[in-house]
């Protein structure tokens, strides 16, 4: 006899075969290489917390005036800082490419009866992006 | 090469075993053998208790998924070339319950597969006799991606969202939803979202992607729940500022 | 259950600030942490003076780019993590405490940005 489908339980009956459930890991995300890829994506989250938190701490600064801004710097200047941002960037970036490289995925243009091909959208994101960061830079540079 | 592969194969029978095991074949290698043949060799020659699905041995019903290696594959597609000389190991398909060696069980995905109501829902149904539905090239080409999935289930094995979470309804039954969704001919989208807007239907999804990298049939499951997610949020925000359109 | 109903009607909302968070990080962060974490700290670069920044951060303008540079990022972080927490710890009975600690984060933070960008006139 097979096992019987009622109202999403399945009914035992006395010749049904003991199935085998193998219980997943905690530590699923490392069977896989691709797995670990994506637990990263999803952990670059929390640096991009982190330096809106900074961000935050660094106009807190700046409305207290010149000493308390002149000692918030001189904090970004410790090197485990410098170091904490350089790994910040990096997971930061990650989180870049990866999302600009997913985003034609979610995103079905048609133009004049015809799909966009997935290299134009993900293109014209990068595109905006390095316009954009030259822009900011500037503004903030000049 | 060598003229003879080792396949490393699990071995579970519920009447005997607590746990699985796995058992070494030796199989000879033939360039053109694909995993299923293997498998068909040991069946014949070697060991007749082995069980396992299979089918069409050429990529369209679906039956014979399995772990080969730790990946989701087709047998019938899955060269052993690709790994000789190394031994080959195979599993039954990964998060599916094991009812004997290589047989996984089911029911799960063909519940699921129901649930999002995999059929052509109209307001006004017409008698054949009355016309026909049209449809153009383009309108085809909308869903017709989605279509091509044979229910393999390599994507569920791939899924790691399902794995931990049993309720979700995963890839395959989402992309099949939405199949229907963008098909101009239906109209039960509405009823669908009710169905699959839920944290285990499509939020459950964090767009690992590994269903998609695992699909034989170049589907896209995962860029079908993503673009369902789109929808699903117009929606909301149409429903939010236009709450009286039509429910 | 009770708890869901809201959640499920929530959802599309949430993943839409996700979204709008993960563009706005995607395309502003990768400058202003390379600009301020590293070049500026590093002397690569000459840096922002407090006068200067001060200048700039009057105009209402930079300070509605600087609201939602510090606002729509963290509610990405809050929907991103708090799956993270659900799928990877596999901790589904803190459901609510994780939901309240991701999403009352961003919104704390939001309220900060807010009061700080609002104050500094």
């Amino acid at each position: 006899m097979t096992p019987h489908e009622t109202k999403g339980a399945v009914q035992y009956t006395p010749y049904h075969p003991r199935w085998y459930r193998m219980r997943v890991s905690t530590y699923w995300w490392l069977w896989k290489w691709d797995y670990l890829k994506f637990v990263l994506r999803e952990l670059s989250s929390i640096f991009v917390a982190y330096f809106v938190v900074i961000t935050l701490l660094q106009i807190h600064s700046l409305s207290r005036g010149p000493e308390a801004y002149a000692r918030f710097e001189e904090r970004t200047r410790n090197p485990l800082m410098i170091a904490l941002n350089a790994i910040s960037l990096l997971f930061v970036l990650f989180h870049t490419i990866t999302w600009f490289n997913l985003a034609p995925r979610a995103i079905v243009a048609r133009v004049g009866g015809k799909r966009v091909p997935d290299i134009m959208i993900a293109g014209s994101n990068y595109v905006a992006w390095l316009v954009i960061s030259a822009a900011v830079a500037w503004f903030i540079l000049r | 090469m060598a003229e003879t592969i080792q396949l490393e194969v699990m071995r579970y029978s519920p009447e005997h075993d607590a746990v699985p095991s796995f058992q070494r074949f030796e199989v000879p290698y033939r360039k053109d053998w694909v995993v299923l043949d293997a498998l068909n060799y040991i069946k014949d020659k070697l060991d007749g208790s082995l069980s396992y699905r299979w089918s069409c041995r050429m990529g369209i019903c679906g039956s014979c998924g399995m772990m080969v290696n730790g990946e989701p594959k087709l047998t019938c597609a899955t060269f052993l070339s690709h790994y000789a000389p190394d031994a080959v190991r195979v599993e039954p398909l990964r998060y599916f319950p094991v009812v004997r060696d290589l047989v996984i069980e089911m029911t799960d995905f063909m519940i699921k597969l129901q649930k999002v109501k995999p059929w052509i829902i109209r307001k006004d149904e017409k008698s054949i006799v009355d016309r026909e539905y049209l449809q153009t090239p383009q309108q085809l080409d909308a869903y017709k991606q989605f279509s091509m999935c044979i229910n393999c289930m390599l994507c569920y094995a791939a899924c790691p969202v399902y794995g931990l979470d049993p309720l979700f309804t995963g890839p395959a039954a989402i992309a099949l939803a939405q199949r229907y969704n963008i098909d101009s001919r239906d109209q039960g989208a509405k009823e669908r979202m009710d169905i699959l807007s839920q944290h285990e239907g499509i939020w459950g999804c964090t767009f690992v992607g590994e269903c998609t990298e695992a699909c034989p049939k170049n589907v896209d499951p995962a860029g079908a729940i993503q673009q369902y997610k789109l929808t699903a949020a117009k929606e909301w925000f149409k429903s939010l500022l236009m709450p009286w359109g039509a429910k | 259950m009770a708890a869901d109903a809201p959640k499920k009607l929530l959802e599309p909302f949430l993943w839409t600030l996700f979204s709008a968070g993960g563009v706005v990080a995607a395309l502003l962060m990768p400058v202003h942490i390379f600009l301020f974490g590293v070049a500026f700290p590093l002397g690569w670069l000459r840096d922002l003076s407090h006068g200067r920044a001060l200048a700039l951060i009057e105009h209402p303008l930079v300070r509605i780019y600087l609201f939602v540079f510090c606002s729509l990022p963290l509610f990405h972080w809050a929907h991103r993590f708090r799956y993270t927490l659900y799928d990877g710890l596999q901790i589904k009975h803190l459901n609510e405490v994780i939901s309240v600690f991701c999403y009352g984060g961003a919104i704390i933070g939001t309220a900060l940005a807010g009061y700080l960008l609002w104050r500094i006139l």
